[in-house]
């Protein structure tokens, strides 16, 4: 695949904190490319430096080969951007400020003003067009947004966290207009906390945490790799004792399994040979609890996750309710 | 061209969002006047039109210019729309340059107020119309960059707001407005050279009466080079400031 974006060894570092510590990456043209992790693993902090928001510690960016590292500048025109929170003017109606977003750029009146009319269609705000951006609703907001970042054209869209903070009705929405983008050819990076929307929407993610890539590739292959390991779950009514206290002691009993909370009426097992059930619903019930289903698991883009980062999902669960 | 397009809709978006807005209009035309009033009250009748004409076109101009850039500057900093601003390949000059431009526009049309009052009302007379238009370019450009300056170190609205009050009222009295240079005491006034407003308001004081201080050529001069030391400080300041 022809490579659009390559990054080399891009380093940030904020005084004594490396915020991205030598990531390397390129994006296909055409292709969704994801950046999954926590909160503050250093997704925003990258994408800053790709379109020229943040300055560059060290390490390259090539755009089509060129190296653009010292000159971003040039390269703003042919990207749109979606930042984290809304950067539209609040007291512009949504036409007003596409149209503005267009005058930026330097597209005429009359093709800005059939392009923000195309786009309020597209994204289905044509009723609001002529209201105020503040009295839109969250979800309104970051539709506007989106189409704002795209009124001129770009070839790549970078969307930073595009669902985090809206309603499901919206998130769905912006999903499905995500992947209809890319389906007309947009080659598009995008950076998440929720694993299920990297697994939906992308063809090739990257774990990133703490700064670092931890691995990169095909969601297929993610998922591949880690069927080769049998996962069990276990539903259970309610525990008497501690969760820790109950994790440690499975895990004493069971060596040869990897035992975590899924929920607080979960433990998921996983281990690379088959799992015999039965020793450990026995030893469940003798520690009290009522179980009420043990069942095997295919497994998901959350288990290579969690396999690979070693990061449990109440921590990135934590995060959503957080934001 | 396309830069064009970018300059031209800047100054059309902040001149119909922020500097048309009623109470900035209203807000121009009070200050001026009420400056005027107050003059006209505290002398009585014989008070000398050509004694204050300068100074409050000169303060119109500041009060009309600084603290505008400065407020709208940090406000589009704090909605983030500002980011879009930095986004669009246009370079850091030309987006200083449509930003302040709208402000000039504003310290200029905000100046007619006292000149119309002045001359048509008062009589007053004007040595030379051209310098008067020299002098209010210059003044309202250097004052505006002046608050962009200011706008560039604070981070709050509230911030800016006082900072540009911090730094125009000791101007009225520290740069020749109402005070003539020639009565400051002596150890003032390396203060008020350093000023840029100073050199602005001993133009307007040349062009309207010849009551000028220093040198009408030194002004022009002195001012051009506040105005493009002031830019690219700003530009500068942005570009290390604003992408961290
Ligand atoms: N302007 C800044 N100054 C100092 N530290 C920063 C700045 N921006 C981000 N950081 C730090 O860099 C790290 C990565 O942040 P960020 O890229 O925003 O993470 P993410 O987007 O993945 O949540 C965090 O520890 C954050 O506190
Ligand atoms: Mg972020």
């Amino acid at each position: 695949m022809e490579s659009i974006i390559e990054v080399k060894n891009l380093t940030k570092k904020y005084e004594s904190l490396t915020a991205v510590d030598s990531i390397s990456f390129s994006i296909s043209k055409g292709e969704i490319f994801g950046f999954l992790g926590p909160n503050a693993a250093g997704k925003t902090t990258t994408i800053n430096m790709l379109i020229g928001m943040a300055k560059i510690t060290d390490g390259k960016i090539f755009y089509k080969n060129n190296d653009i590292t010292n000159k971003i500048k040039k390269f703003q025109g042919c990207i749109g951007v979606v930042p984290d929170e809304s950067n539209l003017y609040e007291e512009l109606t949504g036409f007003e400020n596409l149209c503005f977003c267009a005058s930026l750029y330097g597209i005429k009146r009359s093709k800005r003003e059939a392009k923000a009319k195309q786009f309020l269609e597209i994204f289905q705000l044509s009723d609001a067009a002529d209201k105020r951006f503040k009295s839109y609703s969250k979800g309104m907001k970051r539709k506007l947004t989106i189409a704002a970042s795209l009124v001129h054209d770009p070839e790549i869209l970078f969307l930073d966290e595009p669902t985090t903070g809206i309603d499901v009705a919206s998130s769905r929405q912006i999903r499905s207009l995500i992947k209809n983008l890319n389906e007309d050819g947009m080659t598009v990076f995008l950076t998440t906390h929720y694993i299920e929307e990297a697994e939906r929407l992308c063809e090739r993610i990257a774990f990133i945490n703490k700064g670092r890539i931890i691995k990169i590739g095909k969601v297929q292959n993610f998922i591949e790799d880690i069927s080769q390991s049998n996962i069990i779950e276990v539903l259970f009514e309610s525990t008497p004792i501690d969760k820790n206290v109950l994790l440690e002691k499975l895990k004493q009993s069971f060596p040869e399994l990897e035992c975590s909370f899924k929920n607080e009426n979960t433990i998921k097992l996983i281990s690379t040979s088959k799992i015999d059930v039965s020793p450990v619903v026995s030893f469940l019930s003798s520690n009290g609890i009522y179980i009420l289903e043990a069942k095997l698991i295919r497994p998901t883009l959350e288990d290579a996750f969690v396999k690979l980062t070693g990061i449990e999902l109440d921590v990135m669960k934590k995060e959503k309710e957080k934001k | 061209m396309k830069s064009a397009i970018a300059f031209w809709n800047i100054l059309l978006k902040d001149m119909k969002n922020y500097y048309l807005k009623p109470p900035n209009i209203s807000w121009g035309i009070i200050f001026p006047f009420a400056w005027m009033l107050m003059f006209f009250f505290r002398s009585g009748k014989a008070f000398q039109i050509e004694e204050i004409f300068a100074g409050i076109v000169a303060m119109s101009i500041l009060f009309g210019t600084t603290s505008m850039l400065a407020v709208t500057i940090t406000f589009e900093r704090r909605g983030r729309s500002f980011d879009r601003l930095l986004l669009a390949p246009i370079s850091t000059g030309l987006l200083v340059f449509s930003k302040i431009s709208g402000a000039v526009i504003f310290g200029i049309i905000n100046s007619f107020i006292p000149i119309l009052i002045s001359v048509l009302y008062f009589k007053s007379p004007v040595a030379n119309w051209y310098l008067l238009f020299i002098g209010i370019i210059l003044l309202s450009i250097v004052s505006t960059l002046l608050g962009l300056s200011i706008a560039v170190s604070a981070k709050e609205v509230f911030e800016a707001q006082t900072f540009s009050n911090f730094f125009r009222f000791p101007m009225i009295f520290l740069c020749g407005l109402f005070i003539p240079l020639a009565s400051m005491p002596v150890y003032i006034r390396p203060i008020s050279y350093i000023l840029p407003v100073t050199y602005g308001v001993d133009i307007l004081k040349y062009s309207i009466s010849k009551a000028n201080y220093l040198f009408v050529w030194l002004d022009i001069i002195v001012l051009i080079i506040f105005c493009v030391g002031l830019f690219y400080f700003s530009i500068f300041n942005i570009r290390k400031k604003w992408i961290v």
